[in-house]
């Protein structure tokens, strides 16, 4: 049965898409046929992140619209056998999308894949709100910073009501909390909220903690996702959270200050 | 960090704490206004317009608020007749 997973946050810029694409990366990597479907008609991004932007032909809402097949639209990734893209529109204003035409497209893409990651576009609205209405489990990306956490918050409040689970009466999405942009330097230093602090507040399970880290710059400017470098820590935090996130207990890391050693102290050493 | 940095920090209070405090303040507040019904605001302003029939009194004379007691609801109603 395949599962049909949104990554989702209210707030923009905290890194959705970097982590729909890791996500959707290290599913592959584990040997599970993957899509990442982009969900924000007019600002698509995925493509670009995924390294595919000259590849796309056709795009969801082609599809929507009977103007191109699924088969035509999925873009196969270069790296990795089973893993697929479906592009958003960018010519297309966000109406383009409707409820019925995304459960079309969802329910064909059921029959394919064992994971659909959809990517959604920040804000409530109705791209927001259609990335994660056919949702078995979100992963709430945040940022340890007060709007962030409040926007999720508000977001995990929609996912609890406004979802097809929700309306149905069905068993409620299954909630993660991704923490990404963290700084252990910081939080030591009191000036950034902490994991625990974080948890406490949204009261939602922990997939992962992604650092601070310029191996996600370096991936995007190159257009492969971050968990395929996988000497970078933000790599590694990635792959133990899809880890987490097909039932393996990983322990968590990256959450302290790494310890300087004395030479590097003395010449104020950066890696 | 010298020895009076230590003692001082401790008095003062981080900015990640203030962060916190604020989060825990607003997010249950607005926890709160999620769970009301989104009906409460269409039902108050029928039943401002029922009272109308008979009594004349402004809209924010009447109070709608919904209360959650256990797994019982109370939908109280406050409306404040004009003196004759």
């Amino acid at each position: 049965m395949a599962k049909i997973l949104v990554v989702t946050s209210g707030k923009g810029g905290v890194g959705k898409t970097t982590t729909s694409a890791a996500i959707g990366t290290g599913l592959a990597l584990r040997g599970h046929k993957t899509v990442i479907v982009d969900f924000d008609v007019g600002l698509r991004n995925l493509d670009l992140i995924m390294g595919c932007e000259r590849r796309v032909v056709y795009d969801f809402v082609n599809v929507v619209n009977g103007e191109a097949t699924l088969t035509q639209a999925l873009i196969k990734d270069k790296r990795l056998e089973n893993l697929y893209v479906l592009a958003a529109s960018q010519t297309r204003d966000k109406d383009a999308l409707t409820k019925e035409g995304v459960e079309k497209i969802i329910n064909e893409l059921r029959e394919t894949f064992e994971y659909v990651v959809c990517d959604s576009p920040a804000g409530i609205e109705k791209g927001a709100h259609l990335a994660m209405y056919f949702a078995d489990e979100a992963i709430v990306v945040t940022n340890p910073e007060v709007s962030s956490v409040r926007d999720s918050d508000r977001m995990l409040g929609l996912l609890a009501s406004k979802s097809r689970r929700a309306e149905l009466g069905e068993e409620p999405i299954k909630e993660h909390l991704l923490l990404t942009r963290y700084n252990p330097e910081r939080v030591q230093k009191g000036e950034m909220l902490g994991v625990e602090d974080v948890e406490e507040i949204l009261a939602i399970r922990l997939l992962g903690v992604i650092p601070e880290s310029q191996a996600v710059l370096k991936a995007s400017n190159q257009g492969v996702p971050v968990i395929l470098d996988d000497q970078s820590d933000a790599g590694q935090a990635y792959s133990d959270a899809v880890d987490r996130l097909l039932g393996k207990e990983v322990a968590h890391r990256f959450l302290d200050v790494k310890k300087q050693g004395f030479m590097q102290r003395l010449f104020g050493g950066r890696e | 960090m010298n020895i009076f940095d230590f003692f001082r920090e401790r008095k003062k209070e981080t900015t990640a704490s203030i962060a916190k405090e604020r989060l825990q303040i607003i997010v249950a507040h607005e926890r709160g206004q999620r769970s009301k019904p989104d009906y409460l605001p269409a039902l108050q302003q029928e039943l401002v317009e029922v009272i109308r029939k008979y009594v004349n009194i402004d809209s924010d004379q009447v109070q709608v608020a919904l209360e959650n007691q256990g797994s019982c609801s109370i939908l109280e109603l406050n409306i404040t007749l004009p003196d004759r």
